[in-house]
């Protein structure tokens, strides 16, 4: 199952020119600053928006291709696409959301119910079958469209910014739920996001657009140590650490250490921004942060006037210098270093 | 402020309500008069405002008995000219009347027919034909009235398409090429020109409306109210009338 | 149990203004009621006149409501939807008979549709259709006045509509038509509800363009709006009578509209969070 794209489009002030692919294996996250063309790719993708030049085609068979005269509706594609805000219909009851797709597509009422009420049942909202999407809170809401979109059963599911429309902690949870059912989907997986902390959560591979153009795609780690842009660097590319958080100590599953400032429990998602790590030769030096690490450097990479280290040890981190300090500390490959990091520079959430 | 907006605004409906009248010894007359008079009226408004310098004549045209209503319910009118005598002994029972009303002016009917008689219409027994589209006056209108009396004097029997509000509609009616014929009084066939052609009723199926005119017991202006009456009756608002079809007694 | 709602506060001088129209709309038909002649009114009221007008008018009123929804719809649509050079200028000629005075739209469509008109010459010469004096070409100078009460509404419906409803319905499988029954329209019943009021309460109250084009006849083209007109000449009670008729009829219409069909289009329109 391959999604091979080719999108030229002028909309407004954005002109849009990109190339992706995707694949039934691989979660593929969007990122990009906004106005920089994310949730334009994924309405080309949609049908919801022609391209001006270019070619789109879901398992080789093209649904977009304006030189030969080809363009398929949304309604042909099979596609789902969970919206931002979800648009949920508000005058038909969660059940009848969930069957739309299928009523829509020719599926007999009974037997639409009754897919729809298995999915009902396996998110745990059965008893919302015959609300209206008005009483559902955010996180039940998030799931019901995503329900409406996979019960007919799509080859690309399309997500934008799935995640943005909740609190913190309902989107700790949400998130969760999110990964399984995305690891449980066997069709192609295309999610908007502005958030790094989700795309590193939940893709495989990053696509970094900005400004009408992808400036960067490949797996979170690659984009982390080395980013192509200082978008990419700042907000992309950052450190994201799991673990269970007691008295104010975040445990790793390899059992790493790191003191946590704000006040959080149980499992907890901690973003440590590059620039944040200090690094230093040696055994260590007395100094206000709690938490050291010792580790190798493995790679370097050179981005302006900063340098990316990615470091091996205790705790896997990348962390950015400037390459003034680079060049006193006279570093290299394999070089053993400390790495320190204040806890008040470190952002949790739940997990 | 809020005060002051609200005094504001009901200044403003009181002053589009005011009535813009000449005040003063300056003759001011308002004439409700039938339909079929509108044209020859107008001409005498002009003929006594221009040898009344200073005066004003204001018309208010349409059907006889719509016009008495509205004077029955208190419309400021100075002179009342009907096209029946009727809707005027009406008015004159209610006691609107101020004067005897006298017989101004006569109107025979007519059939009117489009331009150049396309259908060939000769006489009342022509318009039987139930292929042809023919009109006539509401019977609630004098004009109507008097229709349904030709045809009954004729002895024919003639279902209309149409029974309009008055007679003016009529002649739209013909002159548009909507309707085949219709019976109007002689004078509005006269005052299509080249629009339109007549056909002659015989006199002993015809009738002959008779125009009373009055000056109405709540005439503001009493004393212009009778010079344009005068007006009317005298030997320059003779020979306008004639001018325009019809006949003086 | 009592029920605490907070209480809706008008500051005076607006209530006094608002109190005022309550009453300038109350005033005519309290002065109708008051001259009505009552122990004449049941002959007026099951008079044959009485009778063929209302059912008349009712008929047709209806059927050019029906018209006006069938043709004005897809009007509203285009107009909201679908840019093309020279929308604006559309949109201006549809809704000019609002302004027009009736009887030149009443004239308008002679030179139209009557027996010499553009179109109305061919209908008569190659289908033997004539509109003017027909019960039909009533509802045609109804439909003509009434229309663009019901445009007006519904495209500014369709223009305040999340365009991302329909764009859901879509990427789940409903065509175009499929997503218009299913989403659309639910989401602008309001709007249109309150569109066909107004085209049906325009229709039924339609006079100049009526009289102009259709004529008047009773049974044919005597609407009540004209029975009432004529009878003024020479029975006034009668026409109190009938004219107390209609506005019953229409109340009781009105009346009968429930807020909540009116309300809700907002919400309707909005998305869930």
């Amino acid at each position: 199952m391959t999604l091979d794209a080719r999108i030229g489009l002028r909309l407004g002030s954005l002109d849009l020119r990109v190339e992706l692919r995707a694949h039934a294996h691989e979660v593929v996250a969007l990122l990009g600053p906004n106005g920089a063309g994310k949730s334009t790719i994924l309405r080309c993708l949609a049908g919801l928006e022609p391209v001006g030049d270019g070619r789109i085609s879901i398992d080789g068979v093209a649904v977009d291709d304006p030189a030969a005269g080809v363009f398929a509706e949304p309604e042909a594609r099979p596609i789902g696409f969970v919206f931002q805000d979800y648009v949920l219909f508000e005058h038909l009851t969660v059940l009848e959301n969930i069957a739309y797709g299928l009523r829509a597509r020719g599926v007999a009422k009974v037997e639409a119910r009754r897919r729809s009420h298995d999915w009902l049942d396996r998110l745990d909202l059965a008893d919302f079958a015959h609300q209206r999407p008005q009483v559902l809170s955010g996180g039940q809401a998030q799931r019901v469209a995503l329900a409406r979109a996979l019960v007919t059963n799509p080859r690309l599911l399309l997500l934008d910014e799935p995640l943005a429309a909740l609190d913190a902690r309902t989107r700790a949870s949400v998130r969760r739920d999110l990964r399984d059912h995305l690891a449980s989907f066997d069709g192609m997986r295309l999610m908007v996001t502005h958030d790094p902390v989700d795309a590193h959560a939940l893709a495989d591979r990053m696509i970094v657009v900005e400004a009408g153009r992808i400036v960067q795609s490949g797996t979170p780690a690659d984009v982390t140590a080395h980013p192509r842009t200082r978008y990419v660097a700042d907000l992309v590319g950052v450190n994201l650490v799991t673990g269970v958080v007691a008295d104010g100590v975040l445990t790793t599953q390899t059992g790493a250490r790191v003191v946590i400032a704000d006040a959080v429990d149980g499992p907890t998602l901690a973003t440590i921004r590059p620039h944040s790590v200090l690094i230093g030769r040696g055994d260590g030096v007395a100094s206000s942060a709690r938490n050291s690490w010792r580790g190798t450097i493995v790679d370097i990479d050179r981005l302006g006037e900063r340098v990316r280290l990615v470091i091996e040890g205790e705790l896997p981190l990348t962390a950015e210098i400037t390459a003034a300090a680079f060049g006193e500390l006279d570093l290299r490959r394999g070089d053993d270093v400390h790495a320190s990091v204040k806890a008040t520079d470190i952002e949790v959430a739940p997990a | 402020m809020r005060a002051v907006a609200f005094a504001v605004a009901a200044s403003l409906v009181v002053s589009c309500g005011s009535d813009d009248r000449a005040t003063g010894d300056a003759v001011d007359v308002t004439v409700f008069a039938a339909a079929s008079l509108t044209a020859a009226f107008t001409e005498i408004g002009d003929a006594f405002m221009a040898a009344n310098p200073g005066a004003e004549v204001r018309f208010n045209f349409a059907g006889s008995s719509e016009l008495a209503a509205q004077i029955g319910e208190g419309a400021p009118a100075d002179v009342y000219a009907s096209a029946d005598v009727a809707n005027m002994a009406e008015l004159v029972a209610a006691g609107a009347a101020a004067t005897d009303p006298v017989v101004f002016a006569t109107n025979a009917a007519a059939i009117i027919v489009e331009s150049d008689n396309p259908e060939g219409i000769n006489d009342v027994g022509d318009l039987a034909d139930d292929d042809l589209v023919v009109v006539q006056c509401a019977l609630e209108v004098p004009c109507g009235a008097y229709a349904t009396e030709i045809l009954a004097n004729a002895g024919v029997d003639v279902t209309p398409k149409s029974y309009e509000a008055n007679v003016n509609a009529v002649v739209t009616k013909i002159t548009l090429g909507e309707a085949d014929a219709g019976i109007v009084y002689r004078t509005d066939v006269l005052a299509t020109g080249d629009a339109a052609d007549g056909v002659v009723l015989p006199d002993d199926i015809n009738v002959l409306a008779e125009y009373p005119i009055v000056v109405t017991e709540s005439s503001p202006d009493p004393a212009g109210a009778r010079a344009f009456v005068e007006a009317v009756r005298g030997a320059a608002g003779r020979d306008i009338l004639e001018s325009y079809g019809f006949g003086t007694p | 149990m009592s029920r605490r709602r907070r209480r809706v506060e008008l500051p005076i001088p607006a209530l006094l203004l608002a109190g005022t129209a309550v009453a300038f709309f109350a005033l005519p038909l309290v002065g109708l009621l008051w001259r009505a002649p009552w122990s004449n009114a049941w002959a007026y009221l099951t008079d044959d006149t009485a009778v063929t007008a209302l059912r008349l008018s009712m008929l047709t009123s209806l059927c050019a409501t029906a018209l006006s929804i069938a043709f004005g719809v897809p009007l509203a649509w285009l107009l909201a939807r679908v840019d093309f050079p020279g929308r604006g200028a559309v949109r201006a000629l549809c809704l000019l008979s609002m302004v027009l005075p009736p009887v030149v739209g009443g004239v308008a469509l002679f030179f139209a549709l009557g027996r010499r008109g553009l179109v109305g010459q061919y209908l008569d010469e190659w289908f033997g259709i004539t509109l003017p004096f027909t019960t039909a070409g009533v509802v045609v100078a109804q439909t003509f006045v009434a229309m663009p009460f019901l445009v007006i509404t519904v495209e500014a419906a369709l223009r305040q509509l999340d365009p991302r409803l329909e764009d859901a319905s879509r990427t789940l499988g409903g065509s175009g038509w499929y997503t218009f029954r299913r989403v659309t329209l639910p989401a602008i019943r309001p709007a249109l509800t309150a569109g066909a009021v107004l085209a049906w309460a325009r229709a039924l109250g339609e006079f100049g363009a009526t009289i102009t084009f259709a004529g008047n006849f009773p049974g044919t083209t005597q609407t009540m709006p004209l029975a009432v007109y004529l009878s003024l000449e020479t029975n006034p009670e009668e026409a109190i009578v009938l004219a107390l008729v209609m506005i019953t009829v229409s109340f009781l219409v009105l009346l009968a509209l429930r807020d909540r069909w009116f309300g809700a289009a907002t919400r309707a329109a909005t998305v869930a969070t």
